[in-house]
């Protein structure tokens, strides 16, 4: 960062969760330590036959938040956008703001499969001529960013970072950038997924990248622990306000978080498996670092990506290892998709949204069914219980987030 | 074979299901457009709805001339006939 750019704090927070409907709802089931995942009681679980019959599906159903005419308008996945930014937009106040100076940017991983895929299925059982008109809108992958971008008018740019289960972190991290270079004064940024559908379970399922502990769904996502087999797949979204630090205090709203800065780095080493010794991790972490002109030495907790996947945690370890190396002994880990599941593109932002409220709270959430922590795992895993953090001055937080392809974000963000 | 009070209730309910109109603010007189301001996809929308309601077909050249719902429920009710 340099020492002109503009300071960017986060003045709204809003999401829908496995574990609540709203923020506050979510936040208090993760201090809870509970877990949002259950066996899958849709009438389409009994029509096919799949490996995998559980998931953290969301805690409050869009149809009982929209109308009518709004979850048959959109996407599933732009259903929990648009609950999520509205309450998020609350938050912040509802701010005024010239509409030419407020952007949207909001990422999925994998945007309207519910519409494609149900739209297919009307092509080949009922012909083209029953195909609605609204099947492109709804299923194209930024449909999500247009929908927040028409509900507020947003029309500094609405951009949808696409980079799987990275892409929540990266909207953060672009519309940082927007309010830095000065193209916008506040940006609603966050993630979106609503792809617990029997496709993505089924081909998830074929990668054995899911845990398959159908007989016992809430102990089924456990990063860390030596018994994870996968992760659990989750929905739902999260959004955030950003603004420009004198936009924000020019109006007296009330400041969550700084958010200090981002890294992005690939790993350039293969389509799903991460890169084994953390390179590119370390490299996002480390950029975050500088960008945010702070040090590991302030950082007190750290949000980890942690799906529970064999490979993927351990992944992740070496990279904190290399990034962060002695100064992990001070920073308490969570890995909140054990209760939440992965959201997929909306991971980044729910769990960044954690790390601001941990950071405020100055309390790290739990990582549930830590029960034998695998002795390859270097990091200091907050397990059980939450755990207080330092109780004086401004806390300094991390959220990781990564991507199939080789994607990975950290986000830094700090208490005010 | 359904009436014109039938043909016109049904489609009211469409319309409300498509745009959350009221149904008794869908009546015969009203233009799609400057009355009840439905864009051109909601109205390809309603379109496939009805003829799936009233098993009818209603080819894309003569929707243009559907300007009011009584022209809708008049086409329908000939379509059906």
């Amino acid at each position: 960062m340099t020492a002109t750019a503009r300071r960017v704090v986060v003045t709204g927070l809003g999401m829908t969760t496995p574990l609540g409907g709203d923020v506050r709802s979510s936040w208090e089931a993760a201090l809870a330590g509970t877990s949002g995942a259950a066996s899958i009681t849709d009438s389409w679980i009994d029509e096919i036959e799949l490996p995998i019959t559980f998931a953290a599906q969301a805690a409050v159903k869009a149809v009982d938040v929209l109308t009518r005419q709004e979850t048959k308008r959109l996407d599933p996945s732009a259903q929990f956008s648009v609950i999520a930014a509205r309450e998020a937009w609350k938050d912040a106040g509802a701010p005024e703001v010239d509409k030419v100076r407020l952007g949207s940017v909001v990422g999925t991983g994998i945007g309207g499969i519910w519409t494609l895929l149900t739209a297919y299925d009307t092509l080949r059982q009922r012909g083209a001529r029953r195909v609605l008109p609204l099947t492109v809108p709804m299923l194209m992958a930024n449909s999500s960013t247009a929908a927040v971008s028409l509900e507020f008018g947003a029309g500094a740019g609405a951009h949808t970072p696409v980079s799987a289960c990275a892409s929540g972190a990266e909207a953060i991290a672009y519309g940082l950038e927007m309010i830095r270079s000065g193209r916008a004064d506040i940006v609603i940024a966050g993630g979106t997924e609503a792809a617990i559908h029997p496709l993505p379970i089924a081909s998830f399922a074929a990668m054995h990248a899911m845990s398959t502990r159908n007989e016992d769904p809430q102990r089924a996502s456990r990063p860390f622990d030596t018994q994870r087999d996968g992760f659990v797949l989750g929905e739902g979204a999260g959004m955030l306000v950003l603004e420009a630090e004198e936009h924000a205090r020019a109006r007296g709203a009330r400041i969550h978080a700084e958010l200090l800065g981002a890294g992005l780095s690939a790993d350039a080493h293969h389509i799903a498996a991460p890169e084994p010794a953390g390179l590119g991790v370390s490299r996002a972490i480390g950029d975050a670092l500088r960008d945010a002109d702070t040090t590991a030495a302030d950082v007190v907790h750290l949000n980890a990506h942690a799906t529970s996947t064999p490979v993927g945690d351990i992944a992740e370890d070496h990279g904190l290892r290399l990034a962060l190396g002695d100064d992990l002994e001070h920073i308490a880990v969570s890995a909140t998709k054990s209760m939440t599941g992965h959201l997929l593109g909306a991971a980044g932002a729910v769990e960044s949204i954690f790390t601001i409220l941990a950071l405020r709270d100055r309390l790290a959430p739990p990582t549930i069914n830590v029960d034998d922590i695998d002795p390859d795992i270097s990091v200091d895993v907050v397990r059980k219980d939450p755990r207080p953090l330092p109780a004086e001055g401004q806390l300094v937080g991390l959220n990781n987030a990564f991507g199939f392809g080789g994607h990975n974000s950290s986000l830094v963000f700090r208490s005010v | 074979m359904a009436s014109e009070q039938e043909i016109l209730s049904g489609l009211a309910e469409i319309v409300n299901e498509e745009t959350g109109l009221p149904t008794d603010s869908v009546q015969a007189d009203k233009s799609f457009t400057d009355d009840l301001d439905i864009d051109s996809l909601s109205m390809m929308t309603i379109v496939v709805n009805a003829e799936e309601k009233f098993s009818v077909r209603i080819p894309d050249e003569d929707v243009k001339n559907l300007r009011t719902v009584g022209d809708a429920v008049a086409y329908i009710s000939q379509a059906q006939g």
